[in-house]
């Protein structure tokens, strides 16, 4: 999902803002594709499971070796590699229509695992099928487990429909987890269940969180130290994938916010590929993933015309903790259901309407872009209401692109930069005419 | 006098007009887009302004009342040769550039033939190209591309016959010749084209020759008259190609919505239909617009959808439009998806209903996409206006019509034959804003 | 009754995209509701003992032109949401005084918060199923979720829903079920006399009668068909499978008939066939219906397989009670259930031999040759296979 290394600077800028949070997310996301391909002879154990509702903190109570399969698929899109992967994996059966991530995955399974940093990725010995916020994911390891035949265990994370977490769904959360999850992993495993090692990962991970939430919030600033979208999804990387509730990760965010407080205290701009922004023009919003095959070309659309994105909701998928919530080491398997039962993709409609709004305001933005994920059905089904009834609600303006997520077949970058300029004018234009208004 | 001008670089044509301080279009220039994108923008303006002149010619000639009542007929001929003298410049260039071309081409022994029939092919285009731009003449094409080219593959054939020689040298030559030519501009020789023009004009209107030094003057006077470029804009698709600068660039849905507005002030929609998209533009009161949207990835609902039927059905584009008028009912078409239309098409003829009828129906299901595309945008508001390529095709128009009465009731409807400038249009009254009520600087860009 | 007279009257219901029956029903009696529901499976015996009637809602076929609905979905998303919409926003749908989204999908299950916008005087609300299946679990989990449901309508009704009005509804609905798997075992016993896109239609009807009216009219249509004496074709006996929600066009089943295959299974609007026991009718009605949920439910792409070994088993089982030659797919674009599914089935009846083909369409394809084409070569070629 967002575990992926800072582009290089194409032109170094004039002063290099060497960012010691960027390194230290490219050590660990190394470190542990090492420690997957090495697992099996370590005597590890490897636990596969999905970005949303991922139960990190859970899983390294029993010594896991964690994979991450949506990861992996991103990491092979932007490296390039996803293409072949997917027709791969379509020419072995699998729909055009589907999903790419699953495709990609099932494509690298088909050219012998080897993984994005060219180390053999193992077969995992449990899929923790945390069936959060999309439907695809159940097909998903169901389709891995039979090619692996390899042990799976759900968690069925029931929907937000009414826009609110009942008793009767934490409960059946909380159920699985003491029931089902843990009695599996510990049998895979064999390590016992310690219910104080989970709580001790957990004051990890609420320090990690209370300091995400800062780096997100800095984009309130006019301008904005931070790109909520295209840097947020290094931000989030640590946090949505194998490392919450580590204590290198509960570092790397320190590090990260001391780094983004002192860009608010300079003001700042964003960094970017080619260096630091400096004249913001455009405040946006962004909702749905974004495309990974093409993720620089698609960066370079927005800085290059002064465009920041100050929120996104993609980077809440690995979890919402902007409003409040904290993994709660004194409930943790209930703070951990609500965990789920919280994230991004599983709230309903109106909730996400409600929290772009929300955003479109507290963030001061100039407006909304949806960019439409053709594979991501959980984001995209309704995307064109979301998109009137936000317009309507906050009179700012929104437009819409479409892409897709590691498919390079769909990505036409003409198509999409044509949208975006005519985005920005339009705002640039209304702006103007609202302030010839007011004089 | 200040000019400000708009230029829409399409992916077929380039388009480009022209007004003045009072927002009067003075006048509109089309060429094809060709492979070199600065020149198309070059000669569009060139158009433009050359039909501008002719534009004042008129206005200047009837204050004078030198002609009056002979006024049309007049400028007419006038026009016509002048197209007739650009014309013959632009074909004793195709000459020189195709004789030095015979150098390259490997002829051999050949050479000499080859040159012959060079000569005896330009000889007699020159001594038919006056026929061409006879009154009444029909062309197919206003392109220089298209009219030197059409005729020198004819006539070079028969020459090649005569002489016994392969037409394919001859056709290699003109290939690697009109590039070259195409991609030439003739700014500078206008006014000397014009007073050419004139003289021609004279020799056939006796009538108007009489009062030769009156209807000079007033010609002379705006032919005198700077058209100075105070501000261009830069639009359509082609637009990041063009060597203006970020602030002479506007994007072709602002320039849509703009244009639209210009034409029908109390425009509140657009849906404009191209070869490559759709759009669907919400404007308000002064022209900005407020929303848009175009059609997704799939081509349904555009021009190209028309074009994959004619091929389909073996007809020609423009004659779609009219077989379906002949409809006495409207066959339901499911697919808009360009690539199954033809497979439901096939199946509804083995089904043995009428072609018409089918036509009908598949010019019905392109307007249902438009027709989402609107609802998309934000529905369809009063006043609406329809523009691009398929607003031409009046079965198109028909369904169009049908289905907003159906679905947003009695509303008022504005097609403009002159649609095609729209975007070039809105990228004028862009340049005008810029100066006239930003204040922007005065300054020529191409 | 005419069979005639019963495919006509069916064929009526089916086309009638108004909702005439269910407005009829209303008006029969002041302050009837009707709520309707998706597929791919609600407890329909809540909606019956509020005294309501439940409407299955499957899209808009082939004749509904499409506008609004298109303007909400991108290209790449399948056709059903596009036609409901539309059935919505052009009033189509007013007779119905709510709706209920099953799990079933991401955009049907969107489609549900859409409807709270868009319909916002509406009763509107997201039906979970669990896919956890031990009863201390799951089942308590689905018990709550539909004594949220019993809540909701109580409240919509004005008075609390009974045990016994919940038990007398299952006992309707388990009339209902009998019914309909013996016109499905006489079908696969003698397809030339049920034919599939009569047997369908009869099917169809159940979403808009009462059940006692379709209960009847199933048995009347049995009976009819009975009677008759048919053409007995050499047809291939298949099983069509994937076509659980979007539905495919009349005219697509036709053709596959009469391209020479006989369909001797399928899962056409499984919501009636969805529970393959009957409902006990003693004890808690709730937790009878969760318990057939969790252990007599039919197996379907939307509901997780615990085990890998169960991947197919009861397609598989459909192949062999039905005496089926081998199974088609068919599958609208865009579906991820079915389509994500597909290949895992294949594979299953690939290790039993079990001939397979598959295709997808739209509930509006219009293109019918390339079907009937295929369908034809699948046929023959179990014929030749069989032969040899």
């Amino acid at each position: 999902m967002a575990t992926i290394q800072m582009p290089q600077s194409q032109k170094k800028p004039a002063t290099v803002q060497k960012e010691d949070a960027m390194l230290l997310q490219k050590e660990m996301i190394n470190r542990n594709y090492h420690e997957l391909a090495t697992a099996h002879e370590t005597g590890r154990k490897v636990s596969a499971t999905f970005v949303p509702g991922n139960l990190n903190e859970l899983l390294m109570c029993f010594d896991f070796a964690r994979s991450l399969p949506e990861t992996n698929a991103l990491q092979n899109g932007m490296r390039k590699k996803s293409g072949k992967m997917i027709m791969d994996a379509e020419r072995d059966g699998h729909s055009e229509d589907v999903c790419t991530y699953v495709k990609a995955d099932l494509g690298m399974m088909l050219q012998g695992e080897v993984g994005p940093t060219g180390e053999k990725l193992p077969r995992p010995d449990v899929l923790l099928l945390s069936y959060t916020g999309c439907f695809t994911f159940m097909k998903w390891f169901e389709l891995v487990r039979q090619k692996y035949d390899c042990e799976t265990v759900m968690l069925h994370v029931p929907y937000q429909g009414d826009g609110h977490i009942s008793p009767n769904m934490r409960e059946y959360v909380v159920k699985q987890l003491k029931e089902k999850v843990i009695p599996t992993l510990e049998r895979v495993s064999g390590v016992k269940f310690d219910i104080d090692r989970l709580r001790q990962y957990m004051r990890e991970s609420t320090k990690a969180e209370e300091d995400l939430v800062a780096v997100l919030h800095s984009a309130k600033n006019r301008p904005s130290p931070i790109d909520g979208y295209f840097g947020g999804v290094y931000y989030i990387g640590p946090i949505f994938t194998a490392f919450r509730g580590a204590p290198e990760a509960t570092e790397y965010y320190r590090v990260l916010r001391a780094e983004i407080e002192e860009r608010v205290r300079a003001k700042k701009g964003p960094v970017t590929p080619e260096g630091e922004l400096e004249d913001e023009k455009y405040r946006l919003v962004v909702e749905g993933p974004p495309n990974w095959t093409h993720f620089r070309d698609f960066w370079k659309m927005f800085y290059e015309e002064g465009a920041v994105v100050v929120a996104s909701t993609y980077s809440k998928v690995g979890g919402v903790y902007d409003f409040g919530f904290r993994h709660d080491p004194d409930h943790p398997l209930e703070s951990l259901a609500e965990y789920c039962l919280g994230c991004y993709t599983n709230l309903n409609f109106p909730q996400r309407i409600d929290m772009i709004c929300r955003y479109l305001d507290e963030y001061q933005a100039d407006g909304l872009l949806i960019n439409s994920i053709k594979s991501c059905n959980s984001f995209s089904a309704g995307q064109l209401l979301m998109l009137r009834e936000v317009e309507k609600r906050t009179g700012k303006p929104a437009a819409f692109i479409e892409s897709d997520l590691v498919d390079p077949r769909y990505f036409s970058a003409a198509n999409i930069k044509n949208r975006l300029e005519s985005y920005f004018q339009m705002i640039k234009q209304k702006r103007a005419a609202a302030g010839a208004a007011v004089h | 006098m200040r000019c400000f001008i708009g230029i829409d670089l399409g992916s077929t044509t380039t388009k480009s007009v022209v007004i003045d301080e009072e927002r009067n279009i003075l006048g509109r220039g089309i060429t094809n887009s060709r492979s070199n994108y600065d020149t198309a923008a070059n000669i569009a303006k060139q158009e433009a302004l050359v039909n501008a002149r002719f534009h004042l010619f008129r206005g200047a000639l009837k204050k004078s009342g030198a002609l009056n009542g002979g006024l049309d007929e007049f400028v007419g001929q006038l026009e016509r040769d002048f197209r007739l003298e650009q014309f013959t410049e632009q074909l004793a260039d195709l000459e020189a550039v195709c004789g030095r071309n015979v150098d390259g081409g490997k002829f051999g022994d050949f050479a000499k033939p080859v040159v012959a029939a060079l000569e005896e092919t330009f000889r007699r285009l020159k001594l038919e190209a006056p026929e061409l731009f006879a009154p009444g003449a029909k062309r197919k094409s206003d392109f220089f591309r298209d009219i030197a080219g059409s005729r020198y593959l004819a006539i070079g054939e028969e020459v090649a016959k005569a002489a016994e020689l392969r037409y394919d040298f001859l056709l290699n030559i003109f290939d690697r010749s009109i590039i070259e030519v195409e991609n030439r501009e003739y700014g500078d020789s206008i006014s000397k084209n014009l007073l050419a023009a004139l003289d021609r004009t004279f020799r056939v209107l006796p009538e108007a020759a009489k009062r030769g030094e009156a209807i000079r003057a007033p010609i002379q006077g705006v032919l005198e008259t700077a058209l100075e470029e105070s501000y261009v804009i830069g639009t359509g698709y082609g637009r990041a190609r063009l060597p203006f600068s970020k602030e002479h660039v506007r994007s072709e849905i602002l320039c849509h919505g703009l244009g639209a507005h210009v034409m029908y002030p109390h425009t509140a929609t657009v849906l404009d239909i191209g070869g490559q998209d759709t759009k669907a533009i919400q404007v308000d009161r002064q022209g900005i617009v407020e929303s848009f949207q175009m059609n997704d990835r799939c081509a349904a609902g555009c021009g190209r959808y028309l074009g994959y039927i004619a091929d389909e059905m073996n007809m020609g584009l423009h004659e779609l439009g009219p077989l379906a008028m002949k409809a006495t009912k409207t066959v339901r078409i499911n697919s808009t998806c360009t690539v199954f239309a033809g497979a439901e098409l096939r199946d509804r003829l083995s089904l043995g209903e009428k072609r018409e009828d089918i036509m009908a129906g598949l010019h019905r299901a392109i307007i249902l996409r438009a027709m989402s595309i609107l609802a998309r945008s934000g529905g369809i508001r009063n006043e609406f206006t329809f523009t691009g390529g398929v607003a031409k095709n009046e079965a198109a128009v028909k369904a169009l019509r049908d289905l907003i009465f159906e679905n947003y009731g009695e509303m008022t409807i504005n097609i403009d034959p002159d649609s095609i400038f729209t975007g070039a249009l809105g990228g004028a009254t862009f340049a005008w804003r810029a100066v006239v009520e930003e204040g922007k600087l005065a300054e020529a860009r191409v | 009754m005419k069979l005639t007279d019963i495919v006509a009257r069916c064929e009526h219901l089916f086309e009638d995209l108004d909702f005439n029956a269910v407005k009829e029903w209303k008006a029969a009696q002041p302050g009837r509701m009707a709520i309707g529901y998706m597929p791919i499976y609600v407890p329909r015996e809540i909606i019956h003992a509020a005294g309501m009637l439940p409407v299955g809602i499957y899209g808009g076929g082939d004749q509904i032109e499409v506008i609004q609905g298109d303007a909400y979905y991108q290209s790449y998303i399948c056709r059903i949401p596009r036609s409901t919409v539309e059935l919505g926003l052009t009033g189509r749908l007013d007779c119905l005084d709510g709706m209920l989204f099953p799990s079933i999908c991401d955009v049907i299950r969107n489609l549900s918060g859409m409807w709270q916008l868009m319909f916002k005087d509406k009763y509107v609300h997201y039906v979970d199923v669990p896919q956890n299946y031990d009863d201390s679990i799951g089942g308590e989990f689905y018990a709550h979720e539909m004594q949220q449901v019993r809540e909701d309508l109580a409240k919509l009704r004005g008075k609390p829903i009974t045990d016994d009005e919940l038990r007398a509804a299952i006992a309707v609905y388990n009339d209902n079920r009998a019914a309909i798997a013996e016109l499905y075992a006489y079908r696969a016993q003698a397809p030339w006399q049920a034919p599939t896109s009569e047997v369908y239609l009869v099917l169809r009807a159940g979403l808009v009668l009462p059940p006692e009216a379709h209960t009847q009219l199933v048995r009347d249509y049995l009976a009819a068909v009975k009677a008759e004496q048919r053409p007995k074709k050499d047809n291939a006996r298949v099983v069509l499978t994937g076509a659980f929600c979007e539905q495919p066009p009349l005219s697509l089943i036709k053709s596959i008939e009469m391209a020479g295959c006989y369909v001797v299974d399928d899962d056409f609007v499984l919501v009636s066939r969805w529970l393959r026991e009957p409902v006990p009718t003693d004890g808690d009605p709730l937790t009878a219906l969760s318990k057939a949920f969790l252990h007599h439910s039919v197996q379907s792409s939307p509901k997780y397989d615990e085990r890998r070994e169960d991947k197919g088993k009861f397609l598989l089982h459909q192949v062999k009670t039905r005496g089926a030659e081998g199974v088609i797919f068919a599958a609208p674009s865009f579906c991820d259930p079915a389509l994500l599914e597909r290949p895992m089935l294949q594979e299953v009846l690939a290790k039993h031999k079990v001939p397979y083909t598959a295709f997808k369409y739209a509930e509006n394809t219009g293109q019918m040759a390339p079907i009937r084409e295929q369908a034809g070569t699948f046929a023959d070629s179990i014929k030749l296979w069989s032969a040899a």
